[in-house]
């Protein structure tokens, strides 16, 4: 209850001053408004339109009737949120028919970003690196691979020794690796030795020694050394297809930007063992932009056992690949098990990168994987007659309000005026710079929201008046009735606000989509109310009752104490008896 | 208004007052029938459920001239619910149809065809499912437990836990009316109203708890004094805080009225007749339960505790006393009537000018000299 106490200070105090403070405040946002050049807030799909993307299904081979409705709808679950992102920017996900699924963007969204972000599959597996080389060119002329390995990974406190190995790695064993290629592969397939295939008995890609005339390693050899990740075609199908249980060969390029292809072991650790995800600037380090993973209590135990595992073997067989949609995103070195529950990918990550890395790792997996069957814009879905008609509906509303308010409240209309002029203009700046800040959007129900909202700024000052009133009635002048009608109104102003605040905190913490929109304004509808009475309404009213028109109780100031009904002393005699009385509680 | 403004005067005075508490079994029984109309016309018709919870069917036309408002009125005499028409990039009509299942869609392709003027094999048609999936769904249910949970420990802790029983009572008995009356006009549930639901709920407990808040205010020595029954001040705060009451809900219910009868009623039905419906109704509603159901509720709660009770024989008991010595001092209702004649005739002679105030009857500041400040 810090406000209270600063609108006291404030307000009794120096009521000009606090008017004077929130009205610049106003000026500079709105002022901020203008001069980022959003002086509209950003509308909804129902209210301006926007592109709809239709997403298909594709079936992949090995998983039959994957295309079902229960995945389907995980899907657009899944969308549904990473979309959606805060839950403010007012997308819509469905389906049609058996293997579709439709994106609607309102105007004004990253349409481009969006469709990445939708159709991603997002499948993250930390895989153990069996082998690794420079992709294309010649693997000799190229630099040594391992120093290419800069990223590293690990829970904070290991971080700074991770740094440190990497760099003792790289310049321990310059180019052992680009020249050993190929034993190196055979070696870990035939996999007795090291650790990385006999260590876990149950996931070990081919742990028996009969692996060596497995004509799937074989086949896996031949795929490896045809592999050119300079090409993207070729690049886009590595590794298609292959199960998390099986090892694959998979490109990833390396903070030189060179393509880098690499065989790896089963996956160890997958997407779902991810609880969430987080991008963040790294300012130690060079790193820049990263992505930061906390585990479930599953996932942080197979971490511990894999990082585990690999800190003891040789390079390149000491790193890890993580594993996204079938590119490896970073492969870094382990020097020691990491048990801290979290692990970071660091790249040469842009921030927009790290963000959208996050949100897919946080959001999880599609279960299916998608291509672009269309892309339109679209039109408003409501029409520009329903929003026109709300809009002339809402002012007329409005102007009824304004004569309610001037017939019974009078002069004081002109404070309850002002204060929802006030309340008025902050929402719609606010609303206007909330667009681009997080892609805020406004659709027709939150615009009813904001009517329904007039109403609860209202009672707060009606609540004000009336307590006014009634130490008037009493018969006090009016600065003290103001002072001491006060805290009383602001108690119950705080108190409800406060039922409308929870409600509003809770619905935007737990639900998703349109939902977590209206929460939105209605919390911030909520809160601009406080701020409105207390360094608005309050303060003018302190001033206004100052002035002769309202002090002296002019018939037309609303304040008027014989038409408040205050008894004139002569009637005591008369009336000493039980309406006397009642009044005492 | 100036009827409304001294009607503020006397409620304030206690010259006049509705017995809110004492015919609380009469607004308990018009609650109560109104709520089984609501669940009665809730199980008969059920609720119309809109595309974005149940999915149905979308038509992609060719390249057309009609009007996207035209086309609208089209789909919905051809299929009889309510259609979402968009326009597409290259010109194309997407028109999407709620409730509509395979078979139905085939004719209801022919008829669009037909008022729209294309060939019926340009038309696309396929199945949607709903964009509010049962995820979403659950989301806002969870959401609404959670908050109801928080809310009443809040109010339990803020306020007492019978006046947290009370609050729920009466937002539930909101919550019930709204849904019904939109069961029996038949509008289509879309994501707005059930928005308009969320907003209902947020609205009817911030009602309820400003006139809590008066009457905690009102009875927090309630104990130390033989005068009022419990009953008796809770109606006495409800009279008290009726002008905020009723300002409140009329600037609350203009703005929606506008968009219902101005807006809803020049274009028909659409999403914003379905909001503001939901949001008249409910907003009425929450004002009238807070006042004739949740308050009355409470003070039925309080006469059952054992200090209440102690305190209301305490009040009868000096009552009767005071009719033995024939004192007229109690019986506020005989009262009333006897003040309402006067008021009129003695309002308008006396004319006071602001200094006058200041010469208050003693009796009626006894309140004010007090540290406590009861009577503000």
């Amino acid at each position: 209850m810090a406000a209270p106490k600063k609108g006291r200070q404030g307000t009794q105090g120096r009521p000009g001053r606090t008017l004077a403070l929130i009205l610049i405040a106003i000026v500079a946002l709105t002022g901020g408004m203008f001069a980022s050049g959003h002086s509209t807030p950003r509308l909804g799909i129902d209210l301006a339109g926007g592109t709809s993307i239709t997403l298909q299904a594709k079936n992949e081979p090995g998983q039959k009737n994957a295309i079902n409705p229960t995945n389907m709808n995980t899907a657009v679950d899944i969308m549904n949120r990473r979309v959606n992102g805060l839950g403010v920017t007012e997308a819509e996900v469905q389906t049609q028919g058996d293997s579709n699924i439709i994106v609607n963007i309102p105007k004004g969204t990253n349409s481009e970003q969006a469709r990445e972000q939708v159709g991603t599959t997002a499948k993250l597996y930390f895989r153990p690196v069996l082998t690794t080389e420079v992709s294309g060119g010649d693997p000799a002329a190229s630099p040594s691979p391992s120093a290419s390995s800069s990223a590293s990974t690990g829970s904070d406190k290991d971080t700074d020794k991770d740094k440190a190995t990497d760099k003792a790695t790289s310049s321990a064993s310059p180019s052992a690796t680009s020249s050993t290629q190929g034993r190196a592969v055979t070696d870990a397939l035939k996999a007795d030795p090291t650790p990385s295939g006999s260590g876990s008995a149950s996931s070990s890609p081919s742990a028996s020694p009969s692996a060596s005339t497995d004509p799937a390693t074989a086949k896996l050899q031949a795929e490896y050394t045809a592999l050119d990740c300079t090409k993207k075609t070729v690049r886009a199908k590595a590794g298609d297809g292959a199960k998390a249980s099986d090892p694959t060969v998979a490109c990833g390029q390396n903070s030189q930007g060179q393509w880098q292809k690499y065989i790896l072991g089963p996956a160890e650790v997958e997407g779902t063992d991810v609880d969430k995800a987080s991008a963040l600037f790294d300012t130690q380090g060079a790193a820049g932009w990263k992505v930061t993973m906390d585990f479930t209590s599953k996932g942080a135990k197979k971490f511990a056992s894999i990082t585990g595992k690999l800190a003891q073997n040789q390079s390149p067989q000491n790193q890890f690949a993580i594993v996204l949609d079938g590119e490896v995103v970073s492969d870094p070195y382990v020097s020691q098990a990491l048990t801290g529950g979290s692990a970071e990918i660091s790249g040469s990550f842009k921030q927009q990168e790290a963000e959208d890395l996050a949100n897919m790792l946080s959001y999880g997996a599609l279960p299916l994987t998608f291509t672009e069957a269309s892309v339109d814009t679209v039109t408003a879905a409501l029409g520009g007659e329903q929003l026109e008609a709300g809009l002339i509906a809402g002012a007329i509303g409005l102007a009824l309000v304004i004569i309610y308010l001037v017939a019974y409240y009078r002069g004081l209309s002109l404070i309850a005026i002002a204060s929802l002029l006030v309340s008025a203009v902050m929402t719609y700046v606010i609303m206007s710079l909330l667009g681009p800040a997080i892609g805020f959007a406004l659709n027709l129900p939150a615009v009813c929201g904001a009517i329904v909202a007039i109403g609860i700024t209202a009672d707060s000052f009606i609540v004000f008046f009336e307590r006014i009133r009634d130490e008037i009635r009493e018969g006090r002048t009016l600065r003290p009735a103001v002072e001491r009608g006060w805290p009383r109104a602001r108690r119950t102003i705080l108190v409800s606000d406060f039922v409308s605040f929870l409600a509003a905190a809770v619905l935007f913490v737990v639900t998703v989509g349109k939902v977590q929109g209206f929460a939105f304004t209605l919390g911030l509808t909520t809160l601009l109310d406080v701020v409105v009475v207390f360094f608005f309404t309050k303060p003018l009213m302190t001033i206004l009752a100052r002035k002769k028109f309202f002090a002296e109780g002019h018939s037309w100031s609303g304040l008027d104490p014989k038409r408040l009904g205050v008894q004139p002393p002569l009637r005591r005699t008369r009336r000493v008896s039980a309406p006397v009385d009642t009044k005492e509680a | 208004m100036s009827k409304l403004g001294t009607l503020g005067a006397r409620l304030h005075r206690g010259e006049i007052g509705y017995d809110f508490v004492g015919k609380r079994k009469l607004w308990y029984g018009i609650s109560i029938l109104i709520t089984i109309t609501a669940i009665v016309g809730l199980a008969v018709r059920g609720l119309n459920m809109g595309i974005e919870f149940q999915g149905g069917a979308v038509f992609t036309t060719e390249r057309t001239s009609v009007s996207v408002s035209q086309a609208e009125t089209y789909a919905e005499e051809a299929s009889g619910h309510d259609a979402i028409v968009q326009k597409l990039g290259n010109g194309a009509l997407r028109i999407q149809i709620a409730g509509i299942d395979t078979g139905k869609s085939d004719q209801i392709k022919q008829e669009l065809a037909k008022d729209l003027k294309v060939n019926p094999e340009k038309i696309n048609a396929a199945l949607v499912g709903p964009s509010w999936g049962d995820q979403v769904a659950n989301k806002a249910w969870q959401g609404l437990a959670i908050f109801l949970v928080l809310v009443v420990i809040y109010l339990a802790i803020a306020f007492e836990w019978r006046m947290a029983v009370a609050a729920l009572v009466a937002l539930i008995h909101d919550i019930t009316i709204t849904v019904g009356v939109y069961a029996l006009v038949g509008f289509e549930v879309t994501p707005g109203t059930v928005i308009g639901l969320l907003t209902i709920l947020g609205y009817s407990l911030y009602d309820t708890v400003v006139v809590f808040d008066s009457l905690k205010e009102q009875t927090k020595d309630i104990t130390k004094q033989t005068r009022w029954t419990y009953s008796e001040i809770a109606d006495r705060s409800i009279n008290g805080t009726l002008v905020r009451s009723i300002n409140t809900t009329v600037v609350a219910l203009l703005p929606v009225g506008g968009l219902l009868f101005i807006g809803g009623g020049v274009l028909g039905a659409g999403m914003l007749n379905d909001i503001s419906l939901s949001l008249f109704v409910g907003l009425a509603a929450g004002a009238y339960s807070s006042i004739f159901i949740a308050t009355p509720l409470v003070a039925d709660l309080k006469e059952r505790e054992p200090q209440m009770k102690a305190l209301r024989k305490r009040v009868l008991a000096k009552r009767a006393a005071a009719a033995a010595k024939g004192e007229s001092l109690e019986a506020p209702v005989v009262d009333d009537g006897y003040d309402e004649d006067h008021e009129d005739a003695d309002a308008t002679p006396a004319v006071v000018g602001p200094r006058a105030q200041r010469a208050q009857p003693s009796s009626r500041g006894r309140g004010r000299g007090r540290p406590s400040g009861k009577r503000r």
